[in-house]
């Protein structure tokens, strides 16, 4: 369980998150949505406790994160950003080995060694594991860098305490096709492995396709938080992106369609 | 895992190559020594012999320690370098780039302009103090001038600046000096800032030895994370890293490690650039390999150029900064074409 309360961040005079307050829980996907600057990355490293609020506090499972050692936190939650530059040119399995580093001393184990192969099968980078991460295609590099986080909390810990996975708009530089898949994996992942998922995106939507819930952010503050189809209505929308789209539900499924057509902003 | 036996053996060639390396230094320069000669002066030395030749007091309180203080300075410089490169991200940094080796230059050259004016005098003590004393008050300037309130993903990419910036202050101030200062003064500075070996006793060995141990060993206790430091300042400190006391930690023993070796031979350019590149083109960019890899190669290299330096022109010598680029650069130029290193 993932509590955030009464968070507030300033930076300056301005206020980037003003009051939020959220419960997630585990084996289900939770994604933020909100325009420009509405403070979607200062929320989620919030939540990730890689900053500290000026308000509020951030809990795991009912403890507070900002007391905990950095490598007992770095052995429950991972981080993916958008793109991760890698300073120097490394192999890909070595890269991935990194997301085992809060788990082992001076030298990997034979499980963490494990670990690294089933990661790199799951998301089909076997083949590239002795390449070198520099020679990679954007879309590859993505997977890698998927790999390497999820072999971060692959397996449960002592005293089943909750993991999670925090994706910091994970999906922009992938194509549709990776898109997809990828939003796959982190639910199968989630649901299989019991794993809580917080992430940001910016595609309206592939959120209503893959979501368990959804939170919209609009001037560091929640607007609006459920179920897609209670989350993505046509005054929602208008008040977060300024945009007028068709909000269609399919009757087959009860999942929300977004269309957008030109002349869908309002003023 | 192979790759690390691979590493290890790359290590015990490296140690080997060293040795093999100091063996040819001490034999070899301005006078050559026998095998016979060197293990006669030793044994004299060890067993206290107060009849020694001056041939063999040259050799135990010239030769030796110079070849030792040698291996010392470059395995500073290689750490320095390598030490600097993982915490920057960055392979064109050098390690006197926080203002510690301009600001030794600089503390030097006031000790050779002034320093007979100041009738501060400490012995051979009075310029590695000087010098020392400028490499550490630069850095802390650096560090100084670098510090916000806002410590946040551009704090090394600022300090990388402020470092350029206070460099070229104190370089511009050391050739005020070398311009305003008499002709003995004058050559000194030139010649200092060329790097030296000529001054080496046990004492200067002693001193840069307890910095070169007292660097190397912390250095290899953060391997690790500045391995994961490879992957950007928000992801090690989502992998558990402690961002903000690596990097003080890193630099304070880069200053400490680079501030005395600077203090008794002058500055040494090169060595520390190009030490840790060798060895990623070599063996990839594992800090847990490169720390100690560097530590051999750089002693390595440096004892190279100073046999270098005092064999071709002998009885003359060679400042040593003329010859630690001349013989580093082909080596590196060739390595960088022959792979795929930068891709």
């Amino acid at each position: 369980m993932l509590t955030a309360n009464q968070l507030v961040f300033r930076a300056g005079s301005r206020t980037l998150i003003d009051g939020v307050s959220a419960q997630f829980e585990p084996a289900r996907l939770h994604l933020i949505l909100g325009p420009n600057g509405a403070g979607k990355s200062t929320l989620i490293r919030m939540l990730a406790a890689l900053l500290q609020p000026a308000e509020g506090s951030v809990l795991y499972d009912g403890n507070d994160a900002a007391r905990w050692h950095e490598r007992d936190l770095a052995r429950r939650r991972a981080l993916l950003s958008q793109a991760v530059d890698v300073a120097f040119s490394i192999p890909v399995r070595e890269l991935v080995l990194m997301g085992r580093y809060p788990h082992f001393g001076a030298r990997p184990g034979a499980a963490d060694l494990e670990i690294c192969d089933e990661v790199m099968r799951f998301f089909d980078v076997t083949a590239m594991a002795d390449r070198s991460y520099g020679t990679l295609s954007g879309g590859e590099k993505q997977r890698v860098q998927f790999a390497r986080v999820l072999a971060q909390i692959w397996r449960p810990l002592e005293g089943a305490a909750t993991r999670i996975l925090f994706l910091d708009e994970p999906l922009t530089f992938l194509d549709i096709r990776h898109q997809i898949d990828f939003m796959q994996k982190v639910r199968a992942f989630a649901s299989q492995k019991d794993v809580l998922v917080v992430g940001v995106v910016h595609d309206l939507g592939l959120a209503a396709q893959f979501a368990d819930r959804l939170l919209l952010l609009c001037d560091g503050r929640i607007l609006a938080d459920g179920a897609p189809r209670d989350v993505l209505t046509e005054s929602n929308l208008r008040t977060a992106f300024a945009v007028s789209p068709v909000v269609l539900t399919d009757p087959a499924t009860g999942r929300t369609h977004l269309v957008f057509e030109s002349g869908s902003t309002t003023p | 895992m192979n790759a690390r036996r691979l590493d290890r053996w790359y290590l015990v060639a490296l140690f080997v190559l060293m040795v093999a390396t100091t063996i040819a230094s001490i034999r070899y320069g301005a006078m050559d020594f026998s095998a016979h000669d060197m293990a006669a002066a030793a044994w004299g030395r060890l067993t206290g012999n107060p009849n020694l030749t001056l041939d063999q007091r040259i050799f135990i309180q010239l030769r030796v320690p110079r070849a030792i203080l040698c291996l010392l300075v470059g395995a500073s410089l290689g750490v320095g370098g390598t030490l600097m490169q993982a915490l920057f991200r960055n392979p064109i940094v050098e390690p006197g780039l926080v203002g510690t080796s301009s600001g030794a230059a600089f503390g030097a050259a006031l000790f050779y302009v002034f320093g007979a004016l100041l009738k501060i005098n400490l012995g051979g003590w009075t310029l590695p103090l000087a010098a020392c004393a400028g490499g550490v008050l630069s850095t802390y300037l650096v560090f100084a001038l670098a510090h916000t309130k806002h410590e946040g993903r551009s704090s090394i990419l600022r300090l990388l600046l402020t470092g350029l910036a206070i460099n070229a202050l104190f370089m511009s101030g050391i050739g005020f000096l070398s311009y305003v200062a008499r002709d003995p003064a004058a050559r000194s500075i030139i010649y200092w800032n060329l790097g030296t070996l000529s001054g080496a006793d046990w004492n200067s060995v002693i001193v840069v030895g307890i910095a070169t141990l007292g660097g190397l060993i912390p250095a290899i206790a953060f391997a690790k994370s500045l391995n994961a430091l490879m992957i950007g300042e928000d992801e090690a400190t989502a992998l558990g890293v402690n961002v903000r006391r690596l990097k003080w930690m890193v630099l304070t023993i880069n200053v400490i490690m680079v501030a005395v070796a600077t203090a008794f031979t002058g500055v040494i350019s090169f060595v520390g650039l190009i030490v840790p590149h060798i060895l990623r083109i070599l063996r990839g960019p594992d800090n847990r390999f490169l720390i100690l890899g560097s530590a051999l190669l750089g002693g390595t290299l440096l004892s190279i150029a100073d046999l270098v330096a005092r064999v071709l022109l002998r009885p003359a010598e060679l400042p040593i900064g003329i010859v630690t680029a001349v013989v580093g650069v082909p080596v590196f130029l060739s390595l960088l074409r022959s792979r795929e290193y930068l891709s």
